[in-house]
């Protein structure tokens, strides 16, 4: 039984807005399932005293001070930018007519 | 399309009503949550980005520690339990208002937990449970271009301001609210005014609701009887007052009844509250249940909130205003009615300083609830933005206690330190508004109305004391209104020998 199905991976690409083939399904889906394995071997090791962690290192309360830094002029910012329009990021339109 | 055609009385009699609100709240710290930018609303568009809340490749966030002390604060202040281990979350999805493609929000482990917020309707307590109080960033701001009225719906594309992105949000959920019937409405738009006045007092937020820096999303759901179990809810967006959100928990619940009522059945959708028409529409319809794919955010260390840093917080927290305002009233001897009418009018804290300046509470109300409520009534500007500040109407009241100013001319010294024309003494001297109290001044005036005014001043004569205020009146015009009209009343009796 794999780890991961094909409906998972396909519904994984909708909702990352890749549109993959059924062939790359397939083969993203035996891929998926060797590297899930992988993972699956290291909560095997980990035993109920280990805390499963979310960073790579055990620190907690990394803070800044509540102070301005200089960021980008309005120009700099939207210097990458595909379409500008009125100093603003011009993008395409959102929700598709019904 | 026609309005629901059931009352809310039949509605609230037939069904049970079941809210849940989720409010978000800006937070006023100087920078965004997670980067050094401004948070100063109304800037220049994308004048206050840098290449973290862009999410620019290779930038990490850093979190700001103010930021999170107000999250517990807030979450203290709401009786939450805060949690000692608390981390980030990705919330992926895909939208242009927010750049990184995902929103760094809080998952399973929020910041707080589990409290409550007491609130008052017509004097009844319902308690709020608050399911927790997490920390998140807020997105940008989108002007719909093309097709009509500035909507999403038929725009031709999208401009995007990022100013607002990353700029630190409080989202407060709570747990489902029952058995308020039909006082839901009221119940709702006093949670919210509750909660509202808490975090103005906590100082953590400017909470201008028709700014955006407090926002609100009602959950409606109806079930037969307090016993079912809860039926499908919506959830209406875009509640941008107190009021909306009275009107719009009503409006639900009345078109939820209607649908049911004809045997329909109620779609769980995200529906729009439109403030012109007094309704809601459908929105999105949440056909396939939405997949965040939350995981914790992978760049940020998790929040380790100490007893000690809680404690420390704790100490800091203000005087519940529930409690405020009730040692207030007792201190000013306000009735109930004159309490509330002085929270409705948003004058507490106005009230408390005019006092504190040397008013009395008495004429502190008097100024703030007549008068210049008026003038805020006709301009739409809140009392406290008028241009005429505490000690200005202390002032003004302490002239009116000796003797130097009437009401008339009261209300004239208003008008010139509205007009910026300086303070209360600066306009009663460039305006010469000096009260005449002075015998000898008035003896003349009245004089002449009793000469002017023979059958008036026989009448009074005669014993019809109550005709005196004619010849008061015309004293007070000879005198362009600066005259000590009790004074003048008493002259007047004494002038033709009557006992006031």
């Amino acid at each position: 039984m794999p780890a991961i199905s094909r409906d998972d991976v396909a519904h994984l690409a909708r909702l990352a807005r890749l549109e993959l083939t059924d062939d790359e399904l397939g083969h993203y889906a035996e891929q998926l399932d060797v590297i899930l394995g992988a993972v699956q071997r290291v909560s095997e090791v980990a035993a109920d005293d280990v805390e499963p962690m979310s960073h790579p290192v055990a620190i907690s309360n990394v803070f800044r001070p509540d102070r301005l830094i200089p960021g980008l002029t309005p120009e700099q910012a939207l210097s990458g930018a595909p379409a500008v329009e009125d100093e603003r990021f011009r993008v395409p339109r959102i929700l598709d007519e019904e | 399309m026609g309005g629901p055609t059931v009352t809310f009385e039949q509605a609230v009699a037939k069904y049970d009503p079941v809210l849940g609100l989720e409010v978000h709240v800006e937070l006023n710290t100087e920078t965004k949550m997670f980067c050094g930018c401004p948070t100063t609303f109304g800037g220049a568009p994308n004048s206050q980005v840098c290449p973290v809340c862009l999410g620019l490749p290779g930038s990490l966030p850093v979190v700001n520690a103010d930021a999170v002390a107000s999250a517990m604060r807030i979450g203290l202040a709401l009786n939450c339990r805060i949690a000692p281990w608390s981390r980030f979350a990705r919330k992926n999805y895909f939208y242009p208002d927010m750049p990184k493609n995902y929103q760094i929000s809080q998952y399973d482990e929020p910041i707080a937990v589990d409290g409550y917020l007491d609130v008052d309707v017509e004097g009844e307590t319902y308690r709020i449970g608050i399911e927790r109080a997490h920390m998140e960033e807020d997105t940008g701001k989108s002007l719909h271009m093309g097709g009509s009225t500035g909507r999403i719906h038929g725009a031709d594309y999208s401009l995007v301001d990022y100013n607002r992105a990353g700029i630190p949000l409080i989202e407060i959920v709570t747990k489902p609210i029952t058995g308020t019937g039909d006082k839901a409405p009221e119940v709702a738009r006093a949670y919210v005014t509750a909660l509202r006045d808490l975090l103005r007092a906590l100082q953590v937020s400017d909470v201008r609701m028709e700014q955006g820096s407090l926002r609100c999303d009602a959950n409606v759901s109806l079930r037969p009887s307090p016993e079912a179990v809860f039926g499908t809810r919506t959830e209406t967006k875009n509640v941008n007052s107190l009021r909306s959100v009275e009107r719009a928990v009503r409006y639900e619940i009345e078109r939820q009844a209607d649908v049911l009522s004809a045997g329909g059945v109620i779609v769980q959708e995200t529906r729009h509250w439109h403030e012109d028409t007094g309704r809601t529409t459908a929105g999105r319809t949440k056909e396939e249940a939405e997949d965040y794919r939350y995981f914790p955010e992978p760049d940020l260390a998790p929040v380790a909130a100490s007893e000690e840093w809680v404690e420390q917080l704790r100490a800091t927290l203000p005087e519940p205003p529930a409690q405020r305002r009730a040692r207030l009233q007792q201190d000013w001897g306000f009735t109930d009615l004159e309490m509330r009418d002085v929270v409705n009018a948003e004058a507490v804290d106005l009230i408390e300083q005019t006092v504190a300046a040397g008013a009395s509470a008495a004429g502190a109300k008097k100024w703030w609830l007549g008068e210049l409520a008026r003038r805020s009534n006709d301009s739409g500007v809140a009392l406290a933005d008028l241009g005429i500040d505490p000690d200005g109407v202390a002032r003004i009241e302490t002239l009116i206690a000796q003797g130097s100013l009437n009401d008339k001319m009261a209300r004239q010294v208003i008008d010139g330190i509205l007009a910026g024309e300086g303070t209360a003494d600066e306009v009663v001297a460039s305006r010469g508004l000096v009260l005449v109290s002075d015998d000898g001044a008035l003896t003349a005036a009245v004089d002449e109305a009793i000469a002017a005014n023979p059958d008036v001043a026989d009448k009074v004569r005669g014993g019809k004391v109550a005709a005196v205020g004619a010849l008061v009146g015309a004293v007070m015009k000879a005198t362009r209104g600066q005259a000590d009209a009790g004074r003048v009343r008493e002259l007047l009796l004494e002038k033709l020998g009557v006992e006031g």
